[in-house]
């Protein structure tokens, strides 16, 4: 990735979803789009694949499950063995709140964590590119002007029909990390 | 020729497709707002000096708040004799309250994640309150039971932890503590789940904020969020993730919470429909509260363009199904207690309807399955007070409702000898007082402080008048 980049922005969402699609039908490497909420099917416009956080949810969810029911028969059948009500020292049945409450407790907890760590998201953290007016009412598209024959002129062209709103170049250090 | 030439109908026109649209999925937000006054309107109110109204609110609530407070530290002091119970009635207001309160919490899942798995969109402008309320409803449950133990310092008993009593463990074959890792559970979800739906708002506040103190702590807990794509698409994998997992959870709390009840021999408890009685019963609750807030935060808040007759409307009718199904599980109790042949069972209903708890009963049944019958009315839901009053009425029934469940089964047991009767104390009003005054004093400073409606949602459900009607209806309801 090179260090100079386009900044393409856009005041309504069918705008930059439809430039998105075009830019990227015409060989345009985009590096990332910035939105004030969540742009339904920019994603698939973008390119982006489905998240792997899913398999951390079920991960995490599967080993509250197994790790509590394991626990619940380890305290009722080996650890101090109790009569309730004449129920077998190992009564799966009433086993199974504790260990769902569980499961849903890591997969929720294991889920939110791995989204903070997979997107660098942390307490105090210092937004990083943020542009003007993005978490209020505007679309930013980044891309990327790696490519020797990368005129943007061309891309103003392109854009033009799609009420872009402004152009920008800008040179930011080590270009836009995600 | 002439039959075929009939029923060709000509083409709709454009127009004619946009004003079909419109009256099948009306717009949610009324006064033609963008994205920008969005941000706007929401964010005034935490920029503006509290109100005078505020001000009384808050002095009443927190006076309340004081008043608990006092008597909970006044019945720890002395000990549990100063309520009212007794060896027959064992359980009384401690519990009511509790369950009361959880039920409360219900609503605000329900909002935030069954309506999002059911694809709702309306929810976007309550669901940020009915979350912070059902936070603020679990917290003054979880503060019941641990009262009501007598000697509070020992609440860590319930974890299951190594000690050096044997170890001695907690008890997994008891739903007592399968509620406790219930409510604590649905407290951490519910939280995180809140939050999770609050970062991209605090950035929106971290950017545009006067205030340099609010701006920090904005950024702080932003934790740094720029609105990237990819960024989104899976912070909104893990919003679906905990919208799935909310939704059982939700169900699976207050089926425990009835759990309590139904595997004692209690008759009147011991019943097989409690665990799907008590989930409409909660969910009843909580929309009736819910629509309390909203109602009251709607008008002084000045948010009639985002809370609309509509979205009252909706959540009258979502109120009105589950009182159905609450009025459902009464009768069906009376039923079962008729057809099962059990004296214990028939005597405690007849004594229910007819004993000494008679008005407790039927305000009960008036207040949850009577008048909420006037939400039928499509004028009646329509009407701001006459909604609000209702909703009032229902908070009451459900307070009954369960003070019913637990009082009227106890108090005339197997044995007349021991049957008793049962009277709160001024203690025990002052400690359900007191929690209502923790809850309204949370709500108020939940309205002070955070947005009180989810803007990067609610922006997601705009719909801009420039943009041709008929691309949505053709991209389908992508919500």
């Amino acid at each position: 990735m090179s260090d100079r980049i386009l900044l393409a922005k856009f005041g309504h969402e069918d705008d930059l979803l439809a430039s998105t699609i075009e830019l990227r039908s015409k060989g345009y490497k985009i590096v990332d789009a910035f939105t004030p909420y969540a742009v339904h099917g920019l994603d698939r416009a973008l390119g982006l694949k489905p998240s792997r956080l899913t398999w951390v949810c079920f991960v995490c969810g599967m080993i509250g499950a197994l790790g509590m029911l394991y626990f619940e028969y380890w305290v009722g059948a080996i650890s101090w063995p109790l009569d309730v009500g004449g129920k077998p020292w190992n009564s799966l049945p009433s086993n199974v709140p504790v260990a769902f409450e569980t499961a849903v407790l890591l997969a929720g907890f294991g889920s939110v964590i791995a989204l903070l760590g997979v997107s660098k998201l942390y307490f105090g953290k210092q937004p990083q590119p943020l542009f003007e007016r993005v978490t209020d009412d505007r679309f930013v598209l980044v891309l990327d002007e790696a490519d020797a024959r990368f005129d943007p002129a061309q891309v103003e062209v392109i854009l033009r029909p799609f009420n872009l709103l402004e152009l920008e170049e800008r040179v930011v250090a080590g270009g836009v990390r995600q | 020729m002439v039959e075929v030439r009939q029923q060709r109908k000509p083409k709709p026109s454009p127009v004619r497709v946009r004003e079909a649209w419109e009256n099948l999925r009306p717009t949610l937000i009324t006064g033609d707002k963008q994205p920008a006054d969005v941000t706007r309107d929401i964010c005034a109110p935490l920029d503006r000096r509290p109100t005078a109204l505020w001000w009384w609110a808050f002095l009443v609530a927190f006076t309340a708040l004081v008043v608990g407070a006092t008597a909970v530290t006044y019945q720890i002091a002395v000990g549990i004799g100063t309520w009212g119970l007794n060896r027959t009635v064992g359980w009384a207001f401690d519990i009511t309250n509790f369950v009361f309160w959880v039920g409360i919490g219900h609503a605000g899942t329900l909002i935030s994640a069954v309506l999002f798995l059911f694809r709702q969109k309306w929810r976007t402008s309550v669901n940020r309150s009915a979350e912070a309320m059902t936070l603020f409803a679990v917290v003054c449950a979880g503060l019941f039971p641990v009262i009501h133990m007598g000697r509070p310092w020992l609440a860590f008993w319930m974890a299951p932890y190594p000690n050096t009593r044997g170890p001695l463990w907690v008890n997994f074959k008891s739903p007592l503590l399968w509620d406790v890792f219930a409510i604590s559970t649905y407290l951490l979800i519910s939280a995180v789940f809140w939050y999770v739906g609050l970062i991209p708002d605090l950035a929106t506040i971290r950017d545009r904020s006067q205030s340099v103190w609010r701006r920090r702590l904005a950024g702080i807990f932003s934790l740094g969020w720029n609105g990237s794509a990819k960024t989104w698409h899976r912070y909104e994998t893990v919003y679906l993730l905990l919208a799935g997992l909310a939704t059982p959870l939700v169900f699976s709390v207050h089926t425990i919470v009835s759990m309590d009840f139904a595997t004692a021999v209690i008759p009147g408890w011991h019943t097989t429909i409690f665990p799907p009685y008590f989930v409409a019963g909660a969910i009843f609750s909580g929309l009736a509260m819910v629509l309390t807030l909203m109602i009251i935060a709607r008008k002084v808040m000045r948010l009639e363009d985002y809370i609309t007759v509509r979205h009252v409307e909706a959540m009258c009718k979502l109120m009105l199904s589950m009182g159905c199904i609450v009025g459902l599980a009464y009768g069906t109790e009376f039923f079962i207690a008729a057809y099962s042949g059990n004296s214990y069972e028939q005597f405690l209903f007849i004594n229910r309807a007819l004993g000494p708890f008679r008005w407790a009963y039927w305000t009960m049944v008036s207040c949850n399955v009577l008048i909420p019958q006037l939400l039928w009315l499509r004028a009646v839901r329509r009407n701001i007070i006459l909604v609000f009053l209702i909703s009032i009425v229902v908070n009451i029934g459900m307070w009954f409702e369960r003070f019913v469940i637990i009082v009227t089964s106890l108090h005339r047991d197997f044995l007349p000898s021991s049957w008793a009767s049962y009277q709160p104390t001024i203690i025990e009003v002052a400690t359900l007082l007191g929690s209502f005054g923790l809850f309204f004093s949370c709500f108020l400073l939940f309205c002070r402080f955070i947005p009180v409606i989810a803007m990067a949602e609610v922006k997601g459900v705009l719909r801009a008048p420039h943009h041709p009607q008929e691309q949505d209806a053709l991209q389908g309801d992508a919500a």
